[in-house]
């Protein structure tokens, strides 16, 4: 079992658990993911690791709320505990000293956009960093982010927070400025990453995005996570998460992640129903 | 108590007892096992049926030489305890193999009475004893030697990695099993279906092998929360590498990608090991296809094909390029699946999975094949017949054709060697790799193969690993 140590809600949406798992903070690296399973009837679930202190044998995920497994997940309470907790998985990002790095996260993709800026900063890079949401109120994240970038820039969908618009209007501006770009990660929607690979492709500067397609074990045995990259298949769980994002097909990859919203339908309206109870349940844990 | 004094001729006289099962229009809506177990006087009369041959052909067609004619005439006497003992002595998952060994194969393939008429069911009357012994609670723990301050790390809980664990408690060395998955078992545990072996059944056998003292960690991924080599420099004498054969193949054919379309790694793992036929009570789900094709001729495809079935196909179809008679999966599954229903589209290859608009399977083409000259396999390979394209209409199509190794762990331990298909190769004598004190077997270094032969890698492993420590 794996314990809460710590919880932090960072908007309605979104929330910060810290857990106990000495093997995962001591091994993992930027980029790489753990797998959770809440309880035995529950669900397989990725997430980044977004931190780790290894001396204190703890790592950080950030969750935000989408179906019933990751609502389950953001109602645990410092305390409680879980049945599994897997990791670290994937390859680590690539990080070397690349010059200026553009660091764009869409939504929680702040949470994977952070260890990895975290990375490019340490190791020289100037960083400038985009984060986009679609409104104040689910912002989060900004002071660690600013801490780790040269630049921040900041846009809302609908304005209620510095500046309305999208972090491709952004990316635009830096490269209609001139400014040098040697290399842009992007984290997030499926469709944010692929505007922003449609605009860097334009000006020929690589991209990396981090993919997020349905996965099961995480270990590279089942192939749901599986991609087209390049022309060619491959496992996001071990191949990835990290591509060059001009070889991704995102077409086929959002497909692909609508597949179960019909049983996500049943399966959140039977926790609707059973909201009290499972409410109780995770408390008693 | 019976006798079983009966001449060879009385004995031939007998018939093999039928195997109970549930019927196939029940059974194909529920995943209660199939096979419902001899009973008590069909036991004994199956093993009245055993010559008792003085230089006895199954022992040697067991892959771990179980006193094959000694347990069956304790069952014939009525001594069902004393023969789960028996065969305990050389094998330490009897209720598995008794469900799952390709039998046919191995010691009732050669059966002397095979020639006359049927062999001896082997298989059924080792799940007999086996499944005596659980439900009298019976199973005991052998008594183990002194603790000889020796460590050793088992990666992986399959059929290789229990067995090697258990044979090297009982000599006394300090043993961790670790597994990547929440639960331990292997394909046991996330491939084969609850209807042919039960999870409860695998599960005591599982307790049997932490009970010799093994420890189990479940949740670690050797390559990933540890390497090998980290174990080995930090308190470990010696590793088994037992990781089997998790990398799904795919086709490459156009359309793989089409929503609908599973490995049977994925198909069965969300079935069996999350309980996806139990959604939305368990919360991981699968989709429910109306018509399903299963491509392969295997254990897998079987496997797959028979729970698409449960979970409410009306159309369930095995593609394979082969006939009948060149099929891998044991006789048995290829017999239930028709009975309940399957329907078998043989000497047909896929050539592409053709989608809707919006992304999900809708048809898949195949093309007509006749057998032609042997292949390298000693198989007659299969040749297209041009101009016999057709479609099926299908919304799920299932990908069975084998599995390959997973290269996680030769990446990350020094000095693994491996041959041109990712196995890692060892000297079969002894199951030694390529790095001193790593040891190997099972799928990861024979590809696909089965469960006693798994487990009979574990056995020689762990007598060599046993030598190693001295
Ligand atoms: C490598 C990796 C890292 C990730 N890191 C994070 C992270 O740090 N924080 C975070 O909040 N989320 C992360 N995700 C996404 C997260 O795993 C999904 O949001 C989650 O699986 C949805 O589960 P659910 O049961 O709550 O929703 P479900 O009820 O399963 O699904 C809700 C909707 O999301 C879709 N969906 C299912 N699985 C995924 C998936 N893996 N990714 C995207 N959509 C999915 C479904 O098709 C459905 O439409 C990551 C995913 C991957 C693969
Ligand atoms: C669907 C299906 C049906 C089958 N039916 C039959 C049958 O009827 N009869 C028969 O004899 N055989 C059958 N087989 C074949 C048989 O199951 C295998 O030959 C056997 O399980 C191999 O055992 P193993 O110990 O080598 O590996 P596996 O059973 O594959 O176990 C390997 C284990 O290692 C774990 N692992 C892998 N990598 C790591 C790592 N890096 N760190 C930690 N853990 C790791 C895996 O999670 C897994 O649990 C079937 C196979 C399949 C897929
Ligand atoms: S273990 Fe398998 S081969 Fe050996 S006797 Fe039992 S069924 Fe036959
Ligand atoms: S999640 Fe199963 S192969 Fe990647």
């Amino acid at each position: 079992m794996f314990e809460v140590i710590e919880k932090r809600v960072l908007s309605p949406v979104v929330s910060l658990l810290k857990f106990r798992a000495p093997h995962i903070a001591q091994s993992r690296k930027p980029g790489q993911f753990i797998i959770f399973q809440i309880d035995e009837k529950g669900e397989r679930v990725p997430l980044t690791i977004a931190d780790a202190d290894p001396e204190e044998g703890t790592i950080t995920l950030i969750c935000q709320s989408v179906g019933k497994s990751t609502r389950k997940f953001n109602a645990l309470e410092k305390g409680d505990k879980i049945l599994s907790l897997v990791g670290p998985l994937g390859k680590p990002s690539h990080i070397e000293n690349f010059g200026n790095a553009v660091c764009i996260g869409g939504g929680l993709g702040i949470a994977v956009v952070y260890p990895l800026g975290k990375a490019l900063k340490e190791c020289g890079n100037y960083v400038s960093s985009i984060m986009g949401f679609r409104s104040k109120e689910l912002l989060f994240m900004e002071d660690e982010l600013r801490s780790i970038s040269d630049e921040l820039h900041i846009v809302t969908d609908d304005g209620s927070y510095v500046r309305r618009g999208l972090v491709t209007d952004v990316l635009k501006e830096l490269i209609d400025e001139g400014k040098k770009i040697d290399i842009v990660f992007a984290v997030g929607p499926v469709p944010m990453m692929r505007a922003v690979c449609d605009i860097t492709a334009k000006h020929n500067i690589k991209t990396i995005v981090s993919l997020n397609p349905i996965m099961v074990d995480g270990t590279g045995m089942c192939g749901a996570c599986r991609v087209t990259i390049g022309g060619k298949t491959q496992f996001v769980c071990v191949d990835g998460p990290e591509f060059d994002g001009h070889q991704v097909d995102f077409v086929e990859l959002s497909k692909r992640q609508s597949f179960y919203r019909e049983n996500e339908k049943i399966s959140l309206e039977m926790m609707n129903d059973h909201k009290k109870c499972w409410e109780k349940e995770s408390k008693v844990k | 108590m019976s006798k079983n004094n009966l001449t060879p001729k009385e004995r031939m006289q007998i018939e093999r007892q039928p195997m109970p099962e549930q019927d196939p229009n029940v059974r194909n809506k529920n995943f209660e096992q199939v096979n419902l177990g001899l009973a008590e006087e069909m036991a004994i009369m199956e093993a009245k049926r055993c010559l008792q041959c003085k230089k006895p052909m199954c022992v040697q067609g067991c892959p771990v030489g179980i006193d094959i004619p000694a347990f069956i005439n304790l069952i014939a006497e009525g001594r069902y305890l004393e023969a789960a003992r028996k065969i305990k002595e050389k094998n330490s998952l009897p209720a598995v193999c008794g469900r799952v060994c390709p039998q046919e194969e191995q010691c009732e393939g050669v059966c002397v009475l095979s020639k006359k008429s049927m062999p001896v069911a082997i298989g059924n009357l080792e799940r007999f004893a086996a499944d005596f012994e659980m439900a009298m609670g019976e199973i005991k723990i052998p008594p183990l030697p002194k603790p000889t301050g020796k460590k050793v790390a088992v990666i992986g809980s399959g059929p290789s990695g229990l067995t090697v664990a258990g044979e090297l408690a009982k000599m006394g060395h300090q043993v961790t099993v670790f597994e990547a998955l929440h639960k331990s078992g292997g394909v046991l545990i996330y491939g084969i279906p609850e209807f042919r072996l039960p999870k409860k059944i695998l599960q005591v056998e599982i307790d049997y092998v932490s009970k010799l003292g093994v420890e189990i960690v479940n949740n670690f991924v050797i390559g990933k929360t540890k390497t090998l080599d980290e174990l080995l420099s930090n308190g470990y004498d010696a590793a088994f590498i037992g990781s089997g054969a998790g990398l799904p193949y795919f086709m490459n054919i156009p359309g793989e990608n089409l929503n609908g379309v599973y490995s049977a790694n994925e198909y069965l793992t969300r079935n069996n090991l999350m309980k996806a036929y139990l959604f939305p009570e368990y919360d991981t789900p699968i989709f429910r296809g109306k018509n399903v094709a299963v491509i392969g001729g295997g254990n897998t495809a079987m496997d797959a094909v028979r729970t698409s079935k449960r979970l409410g196909a009306e159309h369930s179809y095995i593609i394979y390029r082969r006939s009948r008679a060149e099929m891998p999966a044991r006789i048995e599954e290829i017999k239930h699946a028709e009975e309940e229903g399957v329907e078998f589209l043989l000497l047909n290859n896929p050539l592409r999975i053709i989608g809707d608009e919006k992304g999900w399977v809708k048809e898949i083409e195949c093309i007509k094949m006749e057998l032609g000259e042997p292949d390298e396999s000693g198989r007659r390979r299969p040749v297209p017949i041009e101009g016999s394209e057709f479609t099926i209409k299908v919304d799920t199509v299932v990908v069975a054709i084998g599995n390959g190794a997973n290269p996680l762990i030769p990446m990350t331990t020094k000095g693994i060697e491996t041959n041109r298909y990712g196995n890692i190769t060892i000297d079969p004598k002894t199951g030694a790799t390529s790095k001193p004190g790593v040891f190997a077997g099972g799928d990861i270094v024979r590809g696909g193969a089965t469960v006693i032969l798994a487990m009979g890698d574990g056995k020689v492993a762990a007598n060599s690993i046993n030598e190693y420590l001295k």
